[in-house]
């Protein structure tokens, strides 16, 4: 690690003003950014600590929607009994991510600002279509999420919150890589008011990403049968873990085990 | 009743008090005063040239004591290798310089440039940064077949070819060998690879050397299995110190797995930097650290062929394999696929002619080195795979292919055609054993419940040798070892009866601190707390050869038996005195010692008190005193086997393999607690399933290692593994030492692999997905890509 100033942050106004300085970074759970600290691989001037934040901490259930605050632990979100009611398959998904340790310190406004294309988060925000909270304004995760660890955000602007539309059922359906236990392939699934949702993590080298020939598909019939044979393996992500090939292959298998689950 | 004392007592472990309330001390918890701080500057290329090392501006910054180079190490030795192997052509293994810090060239991501010594870490390590290298990269040779086509790079110029020994066993066999299989009526060959692992222990390596200015000694305090071995090997042949100035401590050791047996680089550099600079110097390596550095394990590419009659029996076995010993020799790394790994090929079987080939590659790679089981896995895995592929092709039931051949109960000694001969063994009962437990019976039933489920059921079989506690000295000299294979002890019964046994045996988590007393305490009569087990410091105890090979209770407890019944002859001695009887009539049982046939008798603690304050005592013929050394050096080594079985289920739309259940059948000979072994088989079959399903260190072309940390390397983690059903009620004592034990530390890691892919693949072949073989670490991926493959 090398030195840096460290500062926690009592408000959003008191973040933003914070991270105008040179080189500062806003740091939440820090499950992803502590790690490459240690490694030497950032050298941020200082860190902003958004984990204080009261406006960022509430969880709310109103309305049709699931508000979560950007400060949010996945532990909190895995336990919330209004979340575990209204959309089970998230609270599920919260409650799935990493080890205790990292549910008790990570964040969703972590999670969601970072964009990993393993992560959990992104693929039940684009499966539900949610809404992002952030200092740049509310934007839809179909426009938030722009393809490997890139976002609409710009340096300095934070996630403040996400808003879940309750579906009338979803499931999410994780095939992990077994040494990170990542997602290797992660598929969410819903049917709700704004039609049938497949967004999938994991598996592209772009990130995220909506299998639409799916959700035609269920659309018109929303059973396990009506999934269509596996993408296209251009545009997996290749590694030791798995070929292009078995990624799209999985992504057909969780697909149907995700609408099985609904 | 079980016993609640002595041998055979499920004692609960004394030293997990302190590992369980954070009261360990472990090598990274001792801060010695003025302490500074090592940081390694590593190579990030697997191959180059150093063309310059630029240490200027670095020396200048904050807290920086001094950079120091490979330059720095020229005057003093390499790190020694400790077995020499001969090649088929008599000529001695290719055995090229190991330095302490690069010189020249760099051979592997990691291979260590410069260190810089700083008064804190941070320091140390801004000033690494700061130094300037230029290495010219040159290309890197990783996959060991390449290596040695004659168009490959060459790791040492010693070694054009990259190849280290090239080594026949039982060179005499050879043709028999050949003509056997030409003419045999079946012949099951089978290619495989026995993937390269990280050991992972909990603790990383940790050194620190103190010197002391006034008395010229120096103190090295490192995570190590054997603190006597590293003081010999880096006293004698690297810094070129006395035993008599050199001490060396390993404290609590958070596992060792094999890979803290060697002499690393990092403790030559601590204890020689703390005498250049006069002040302690400390190193803890980190976790992405320990995977470029701590000694990798296995990585062998096999070719085996079995030949067998039309009624199964095996006739003769042929192997080829390539060994990878990564960029340099480390320290017993040559042994490992020779010597401990072609003396296993006849497992528990009657095979009369064995060949076996091996060859010994240098690659850009991390050196390779013992890793728990250390050859023994490699064996037992080529062997057990090849033996269920032919039982498949011949239509012969796996356990019954393994009994045609068992060596019968009634045949021990057994000479077997690859040297060793085994002492005692029933692997007929062992199997019986398994057969129950893991309920053989209702595995069609439990097969046809899972496929209701839409998955592939299966049940695997291994039945396994090891050879523990190798032996005698004067044999493994002759096969090329540079070292002596006895243990030592010394016992000290004090004054008022408190006993003090000082063990050359090194517990890293065996649990010695508690079995040792247990052994005396039967021995004496006395109970357990009244016994404290000293080890770990070649300050406090006699030379002492350490805990590797599943030795420690078979060689380092016998030295203590022989320690305890020298004791106990000088105390009957003594007891005849005090008795006023012949030491013919004294008798000793209980811990009292008495007269036959009188009602004389005295306790062992007026012995000892009489010991030590010689008033009513012969001194002209008895010293005072009770205490004695012994060393033992055993006549062969302990041969430990069972049978072991995988109950997998298949996912054949994701590859995903879950498994259900794991059942081991063990004979261990005599037993001295049978909790304590129960969690060293535990423990193994954790390791062997790791690497069965999940643990792979991968190196892409260029050298680089792929899985250089746990977001890549796969660790089995408790939900990987089912409740284990673990038997070891089988016993044929060892007929060689004085306890009648064998060992039971590396079992479960040799046992396990091969129930594990014979389970997975029994599941595919019953299915009807035709596969014959996946190469280790069974991954959903991999077992996908061999059913698509299949279809």
């Amino acid at each position: 690690m090398y030195a840096f100033d460290y500062q926690k942050a009592g408000s959003v106004s008191d973040a933003l003003a914070a991270l105008k300085a040179e080189d500062a970074q806003p740091i939440s759970g820090g499950q992803t950014l502590i790690p490459t600290l240690k490694a030497r691989l950032a050298a941020p001037s200082a860190l902003i600590d958004l984990s204080g934040i009261a406006e960022m901490k509430g969880i709310e259930v109103a309305g049709g929607m699931v508000k979560i605050g950007g400060a949010v632990t996945h532990q909190s979100v895995a336990d919330h009994a209004g979340v575990k009611a209204a959309i089970p398959a998230l609270a599920q998904l919260a409650a799935h991510i990493g080890d205790p340790a990292v549910r008790h310190k990570g964040t969703i406004g972590g999670s969601v600002a970072n964009n990993d294309p393993s992560a959990c988060y992104p693929s039940a925000c684009l499966g539900l279509g949610a809404t992002i909270h952030s200092s740049a304004g509310d934007m839809a995760a179909d426009e938030f999420f722009q393809g490997m660890f890139a976002t609409a955000l710009d340096a300095g602007q934070i996630v403040t919150g996400v808003s879940f539309p309750i579906p009338e059922k979803a499931a999410y359906m994780k095939f992990v890589q077994p040494a990170s236990r990542f997602a290797l392939v992660g598929v969410f699934v819903s049917k709700g008011a704004g039609g049938v949702r497949v967004a999938v993590t994991g598996a592209s080298e772009s990130g995220v990403f909506r299998w639409t020939a799916a959700e035609d598909a269920l659309a018109g019939n929303f059973s396990p049968d009506s999934v269509p044979p596996a993408p296209a393996a251009d545009g997996m992500i290749g590694d030791i873990h798995g070929s292009p090939e078995y990624r799209a292959h999985l992504v057909a298998v969780m697909t149907k085990r995700a609408v099985k689950a609904c | 009743m079980p016993k609640d004392s002595g041998i055979g007592a499920s004692i609960k472990r004394r030293e997990d008090v302190r590992f369980l309330t954070g009261a360990g001390n472990y090598t990274d918890d001792i801060n010695v005063a003025g302490q500074t701080y090592a940081y390694f500057l590593r190579s990030t290329v697997a191959h180059g040239k150093i063309v310059s090392v630029d240490t200027a501006a670095a020396s200048k910054m904050p807290g920086v004591l001094r950079i120091f180079t490979g330059a720095d190490f020229e005057a003093v030795g390499g790190l020694p290798c400790g077995w020499q192997i001969t090649s088929r052509n008599g000529e001695v293994m290719k055995e090229p310089r190991h330095p302490i810090l690069a010189s020249g060239k760099v051979r592997h991501v990691g291979d260590p440039i410069a260190a810089v010594v700083a008064k804190s870490l941070a320091e140390a390590r801004d000033a690494a940064e700061a130094i300037g290298v230029e290495i010219e990269e040159l290309p890197a040779v990783v996959d060991m077949r390449a290596a040695i086509s004659g168009a490959a790079p060459a790791v040492h110029d010693e070694a054009p070819d990259n190849l280290c020994y090239d080594w026949g066993f039982v060179e005499e066999n050879r043709e028999a060998v050949d003509a056997a299989i030409k003419s045999a009526h079946h012949v099951t060959t089978l290619e495989l690879t026995n993937n390269r692992l990280v050991a992972n222990p909990m603790e990383p390596r940790v050194a620190i050397g103190d010197f002391n200015r006034a008395s010229g000694d120096s103190t090295l305090y490192t995570t190590s299995q054997n603190p006597h071995v590293i003081r010999l090997l880096m006293g004698a042949f690297v810094l070129g110190i006395p035993e008599h100035k050199l001490r060396v401590i390993a404290p609590d050791v958070g596992g060792g797995f094999g890979t803290k047996i060697f002499h690393y680089a990092e403790e030559a550099f601590c204890t020689f930097a703390a005498k250049a600079l006069n002040k302690p110097v400390k190193w803890t390596a980190d976790r992405s650290e320990a995977f470029i550095t701590d000694a990798h394990g296995r990585d062998h590419v096999t070719k085996i062929e079995l030949a067998l009659d039309k009624d199964g029996k095996f006739l003769a076995i042929r192997t080829a394999t390539l060994a990878n010993m990564g960029a340099y020799l480390s320290t017993f790394a040559p042994s490992v696929p020779t010597w401990l790994h072609g003396t296993l090929m006849a497992g528990t079987y009657t095979t009369p002619l064995i060949y076996c080939n091996v060859k010994a590659v240098f690659t850009n790679t991390v050196p390779v080195d013992a890793y728990r089981g250390a050859g023994r896995p490699e064996a037992t895995f080529q062997l057990e795979r090849v033996i269920d592929k032919a039982a498949r092709e011949m239509g012969i039931d796996p356990v019954e292919i393994r009994r045609r051949n068992f060596i019968p109960a009634d045949a021990f000694p057994y000479q077997t055609p690859v040297a060793v001969a085994y002492d005692t063994g029933d692997y007929h009962a062992t199997m019986d054993k398994l057969v129950e437990i893991a309920d053989f019976a209702g595995f069609e039933a439990r097969r046809a419940e899972s496929a209701k489920r839409g998955k592939l059921r299966g049940l695997g079989l291994s039945s396994y040798i090891e050879a523990c506690g190798i032996a005698p000295s004067n044999l493994v000299g002759q096969l090329g070892a540079r070292a002596g294979l006895y243990e030592s002890a010394t016992v000290r019964v004090n004054a008022a009866g408190g006993i003090v046994v000082m063990t050359g045996s090194h517990s890293h988590g065996q649990g010695h601190e508690t079995t040792f007393p247990q052994v005396i305490a039967e021995m004496f009569g006395c109970p357990e707390a009244n016994v404290e087990i000293v080890h770990g410091d070649t300050g406090r105890g006699p030379m002492g050869m350490g805990t590797y090979g599943s030795r420690s209770i078979a060689v380092g407890g016998a030295a203590m038996v022989r320690a305890a019944e020298k004791i106990i002859a000088k105390a009957k001695r003594i007891a005849s005195h005090l008795m006023e009887a012949a030491v013919e009539d004294v008798e000793f049982a209980n811990g009292v010692f008495s007269v036959a046939g009188t009602d004389k008798k005295v306790d062992f603690g007026s012995v000892a008190l009489a010991a030590y304050v010689p008033h009513n005592y012969p001194l002209e013929s008895i010293e005072p005193g009770l205490e004695e050394t012994a060393f033992y050096d055993p006549s062969n080594f302990t041969y430990p086997a069972g049978a072991y079985a995988a109950e997998v289920e298949v996912d054949p739309e994701t590859g995903a393999v879950t498994l259900l259940a794991f059942s081991a059948a063990d004979d261990f000979g005599n037993v001295i607690n049978p909790m304590i072994v129960t969690g060293q088989v535990h423990g193994g079959i954790a390791q062997g399933i790791g690497q069965a399903l999940l643990e792979s260190a991968v190196y892409d072309a260029n050298g680089q290692l792929l899985t250089g940390s746990y977001m890549d390397y796969a660790m089995p983690r408790a939900d990987d593994l089912p409740m284990y059903a673990v038997d070891h009620s089988c016993q044929t004592p060892c007929t060689h030492n004085p306890l009648g034990v064998k060992g039971c530390g590396e079992a479960g890691a040799i046992g396990s692999p091969p129930a594990l892919v014979n389970a997975v693949l029994d599941a595919l072949n019953a299915g009807g997905i035709g596969v014959e073989h996946i190469d280790m670490p069974l991954s959903p991926s991999r077992v996908w890509a061999a059913i698509q493959s299949a279809k």
